[in-house]
């Protein structure tokens, strides 16, 4: 789950890590306000959305003079924001964090994610701050600074040392006094919300000796929301595909792609290799539905409904192994679905596993129109046909 | 032969009253697993499907030898569960339970580090050496004994590839799920090195998909190490940046993990990467056959 930057920097500065003064606000009348309460010139304007690349988007908005807060707010308010991340037709912006600006001396990055191969928590630091640091990877590889945090010790003073000494220049004592305390207090935040990923990028050093985050990322690991109920309230539907929130509801994995052809399997690693099926018979899934190795007729006939709530599918492409799943189960739900929403588009069946003879026949004895692919190969061929 | 389990292997079932539990138990005994005990604290004592149940894995060990963990306990109790097996001198442990928070896996994941032990998953369908024994949830009919190892991050996708595999005329010396989350207990290469091993084993497949670099890192190992025939699979060519495809580990961040950089990997150390999984079985017959 992600928050917004308004959210992340509200956990920070109650865990110790500053940030500059600001306020959010869901209108140009109430940005012109805050105006009044924050200090400037200068102000910063930011459109509060999930998606990255707000500031080349024209989501972030400095400006001078008080008065024009509001007509920079507005300004964001008033058109989808697109950003790399959004697509063309962009996120609706309903909430804006209006901030003090801050006189900037240096710009560092500051992350910390789960490292796989060494199973820990690992903060990344690097003096490229501000710039996106994928591109700092690839391009500066030695400007990135990376400190593995071992669950038995936690976060030592040493290895801030380890990060800090090998800026160049070294800051003064008191920078470097600000950046461990923050640095302690990033991994603080990471444990106690069960975080995946924390970003302050840029964390900068101010020409007054001051540490302060000017953004902030935090995602939330979905696995840990049972224990992480206060921060579930955070959540913003608004930023999800609605398809999305309703497979979200159903506890479906549903993700929308750019396609058309709508596809239904169950376990993630088959859904995924159906979508490349699809894209090499030459056409383009128009989704992504792991529905899931157990799942039962109820949840089958909800993912079949949400993919023929998508005006764009032109031809459903269902893909079982069944395991868990059986195949009849499979069948009825189809069923189901296709009883509740008018199947209006072709639709190829391949199923295969447990059960597949008992589900075959409930398909084949009912007055569903459908298509029955023998195998994989069968079912990409049939696909094709359809582009 | 096979690598890790066979005919010997003595499994406790953890959460074996649980609904999966018990259906996979009674699935396992089908296979002629040897399920030698079951664990629920609080329902030592009782039995499912002629099985003892204990309160402990300790116990378990005790009383019936197990040495073989397979476990079904929900997600906020499985890391404990795993720990209590690694604890009680279990050496493989097979976690089939999906949704363990990623910071407990990182404390067990230390723990179990330095200790004798395998960890297979969490998230994952679980390890089958066919006609000896099966330790976890795969449907064993479309199995075959043989002289192919598998190695995979998936579930269902490895159903798919075994079909195909049994279908070919190839049979599998052992199917081993590693898991789809981001920590998990083994990578391809302590297996492949396990496969490189058994004389038994001819060739091995291998599916990999989105996320991380554990496929790279096979790459290199195959080139350098490994000397038997490989076919690789990679999932998720058409999977966008950004977005948990299903599979907690199965994510493009940070511009890291793509399927193509994964596969270009894989063919530059001279390893078959089958493209289209449709004809997965097709490709086995042209590299092993």
């Amino acid at each position: 789950m992600k928050l917004h930057e308004f959210q992340a920097k509200e956990i920070f500065r109650k865990a110790g890590i500053p940030t500059p003064n600001g306020q959010v606000v869901t209108t140009a009348d109430q940005a012109g306000q805050a105006a009044k309460d924050i200090s400037g010139p200068p102000w910063v304007v930011k459109a509060q959305v999930h998606a990255g690349g707000r500031g080349k988007g024209g989501g972030v908005k400095v400006v001078k003079e008080a008065s024009e807060v509001a007509t920079a707010a507005q300004t964001i308010l008033s058109k989808p924001l697109v950003t790399k991340q959004t697509g063309t037709e962009g996120v609706t912006v309903n909430q804006i964090l209006i901030e003090e600006g801050v006189d900037i001396d240096r710009e560092f990055y500051l992350g910390m994610v789960v490292d796989r191969a060494t199973r820990m928590p690992t903060m990344i630091f690097s003096q490229a701050g501000g710039m996106e640091i994928e591109e700092v990877a690839a391009n500066t590889p030695d400007l990135i600074l990376k400190e593995h945090v071992s669950p038995i010790t936690g976060w030592l003073p040493s290895q801030a040392g380890n990060l800090i000494y090998n800026l160049d220049p070294v800051p003064p004592p008191e920078v470097r006094k600000g950046l461990m305390a923050v640095m302690a207090n990033v991994y603080k935040v990471f444990l106690a919300n069960d975080c995946s990923l924390v970003e302050i990028n840029p964390l900068v050093t101010t020409t007054d000796g001051k540490v302060l985050a000017v953004d902030a990322k935090m995602t939330i690991d979905d696995n840990a929301m049972f224990r992480q109920k206060a921060l579930a309230e955070l959540d913003d539907p608004r930023e999800k595909d609605p398809l999305e929130l309703q497979a979200e509801k159903y506890d479906l994995n549903y993700i929308r792609l750019d396609g058309n052809i709508g596809a239904m399997v169950n376990g993630a690693g088959l859904a995924m290799a159906t979508m490349d099926v699809i894209q090499s018979a030459g056409a383009e899934p128009a989704n992504f539905l792991d529905v899931g190795g157990g799942a039962d007729e109820e949840m089958i006939s909800n993912g079949f409904e949400i993919i023929l709530g998508d005006s764009r599918v032109e031809a459903v492409l269902i893909n079982i192994f069944g395991g868990i799943l059986r195949c009849d189960v499979l069948a009825r739900g189809v069923l189901a679905a296709a009883e509740k929403t008018k199947l209006n588009v072709p639709l190829i069946v391949r199923m295969e596993g447990t059960n597949v003879e008992e589900g075959r026949e409930i398909l084949q004895t009912s007055n569903l129109e459908f298509l029955v692919a023998k195998d994989l190969a069968e079912a990409a061929q049939l696909v094709a046909k359809q582009v | 032969m096979s690598i890790l389990v066979d005919e010997n292997s003595r499994i406790v079932v953890q959460g074996i009253t649980g609904n999966e539990g018990r259906y996979h138990t009674e699935q396992m005994l089908d296979y002629k697993t040897v399920v030698a005990a079951g664990v629920t604290p609080g329902k030592g004592g009782q039995d499912v499907f002629g099985v003892p149940v204990f309160n402990t894995v300790r116990d378990a060990v005790e009383k019936e030898g197990a040495n073989v963990a397979c476990i079904f306990v929900p997600p906020p109790f499985a890391a404990d569960s795993i720990a209590e097996s690694a604890a009680a001198d279990i050496k493989i442990i097979v976690c089939i339970t999906e949704g363990i928070p990623i910071l407990d896996m990182v404390k067990v994941g230390n723990y179990i580090k330095d200790k004798d032990v395998v960890l297979i998953g969490p998230n994952c369908p679980g390890i089958i050496s066919p006609g000896k024994t099966k330790v976890g949830i795969m449907p064993a009919p479309i199995h075959r004994e043989g002289e192919i190892g598998v190695i995979s991050r998936s579930g269902t996708l490895t159903y798919e590839v075994v079909y195909q595999l049994t279908g070919a005329g190839f049979g599998q010396s052992t199917c081993i799920g590693i898991g789809g989350d981001p920590i998990v207990g083994t990578t391809f290469i302590d297996h492949l090195k396990r496969f490189n091993e058994d004389p038994e084993t001819k060739g091995v497949v291998l599916i990999g998909e989105i996320g991380g670099t554990a496929e790279e890192e096979a790459a290199e190992y195959i080139q350098n190490n490994f000397n038997k025939p490989v076919i690789a699979f990679i999932a998720g060519q058409t999977a966008p940046p950004g977005k948990r495809m299903g599979h907690a580990g199965a994510i493009i961040s940070g511009g890291q993990g793509k399927a193509e950089d994964k596969i270009k990997a894989l063919q530059a150390a001279g390893i078959a990467v089958a493209m289209n999984l449709a004809t997965l079985g097709e490709t086995a017959k042209e590299i092993m056959g």
